[in-house]
């Protein structure tokens, strides 16, 4: 067990091997998350029953929660990440954490946008300072702090160095985001969705939002992949691996 | 299908607006993401290419430092 682990982590951490790793997972991933992510929408916008109070502007959720726990997971990753990268000087964790920040910043924007129109007809208002709309603004601005660090400083170790504990800090708000609304009094309502327990979401509605959520956080995964691999190959260009590839027509 | 027709669908119980909004800019704000991180590879991958095929050309080669390859 320990040993499968220790070789996931070396070899993952290989460029070379992320590289041709990637090659043959993206093909697959791409598509893969484009079909699932259009079952769960149509799903959810034209065949899941109307809510009760709500009426159908009810639907935006099923773009505004998984986009909201997208960028959420995404920002603990790029934690981890970072986390990684300082401690071990990982490269490969280096490269996630610059690929993670650009779909998360999306993520995020849309999570405020969708909830902004949904919050209208439903509260009467587009926002409200509340303690889960303002920790998500500054999630937004978190992500796009850490673009403009990246983009700032030109070697590119030591602009990982900062970001990554711009990254690791900001994980602090994102436990702010999640407990929010249950710790705070709060406009924003609880969750509906849970891990653990009974969800009080009705079936005809929880499966096409799990699966919108899904085919969203496959398509980040997607985005992220992409993204490393154009950053692997900036970083190693001299290697002589790259050379190899570039080459060939 | 929960909708009576196509109009039903599109008005959304007079919520089409805040909905279609929604959607709008979202799908925009994606799906131009996703064209950015594509093309980008595209563009560094070409870089590089131009550069290699320059090297080759003028029969020079930046010898490639050890310390870059591995994690």
């Amino acid at each position: 067990m320990w040993k499968t682990i220790k070789r996931w982590y070396h070899q993952l951490g290989s460029p070379v091997y992320f590289y041709r790793f990637s090659s043959a997972v993206l093909p697959w991933l791409l598509p893969i998350s484009l079909v699932v992510l259009a079952v769960g929408l149509a799903w959810g916008l034209a065949w899941a029953p109307v809510e009760r109070y709500q009426g159908d502007s009810y639907r935006i959720i099923y773009i505004h929660v998984p986009a909201s726990s997208g960028a959420l997971m995404g920002y603990i990753a790029m934690g981890v990440a970072g986390l990684v990268a300082l401690v071990w000087r990982m490269k490969m964790a280096e490269v996630m954490l610059k690929a993670l920040a650009p779909f998360g910043a999306v993520l995020a924007a849309v999570s405020l946008v969708t909830g902004a129109l949904w919050g209208k007809p439903t509260w009467g208002t587009y926002w409200q300072w509340d303690a889960r709309m303002t920790s998500m603004l500054i999630l937004l601005f978190l992500y796009l702090g850490i673009i403009a660090l990246q983009s700032a400083i030109r070697d590119p170790r030591q602009a990982a160095r900062a970001a990554s504990l711009l990254a690791m800090v900001g994980v602090i708000n994102v436990v702010i985001v999640k407990y929010s609304v249950e710790w705070l009094q709060t406009l924003h309502q609880g969750s509906t969705l849970k891990v653990i327990g009974e969800s009080s979401i009705d079936d005809a509605m929880k499966w096409p939002l799990l699966i919108s959520m899904l085919g969203l956080w496959l398509l980040y995964a997607a985005n992220v992949l992409m993204r490393a691999r154009t950053e692997v190959l900036n970083r190693e260009r001299r290697a002589g691996w790259v050379r190899k590839l570039v080459n060939r027509p | 299908m929960y909708f009576d027709s196509f109009a039903d669908f599109l008005a959304m119980g007079d919520h089409g607006f805040f909905v279609w909004s929604a959607y709008g800019i979202s799908a925009l704000l994606i799906i131009g993401n996703m064209l950015l991180a594509w093309r980008q590879q595209g563009r560094v991958r070409a870089e590089l290419a131009r550069r290699a095929r320059r090297e080759a050309r003028d029969g020079t080669t930046v010898s490639g430092s050890s310390d870059e390859s591995g994690s």
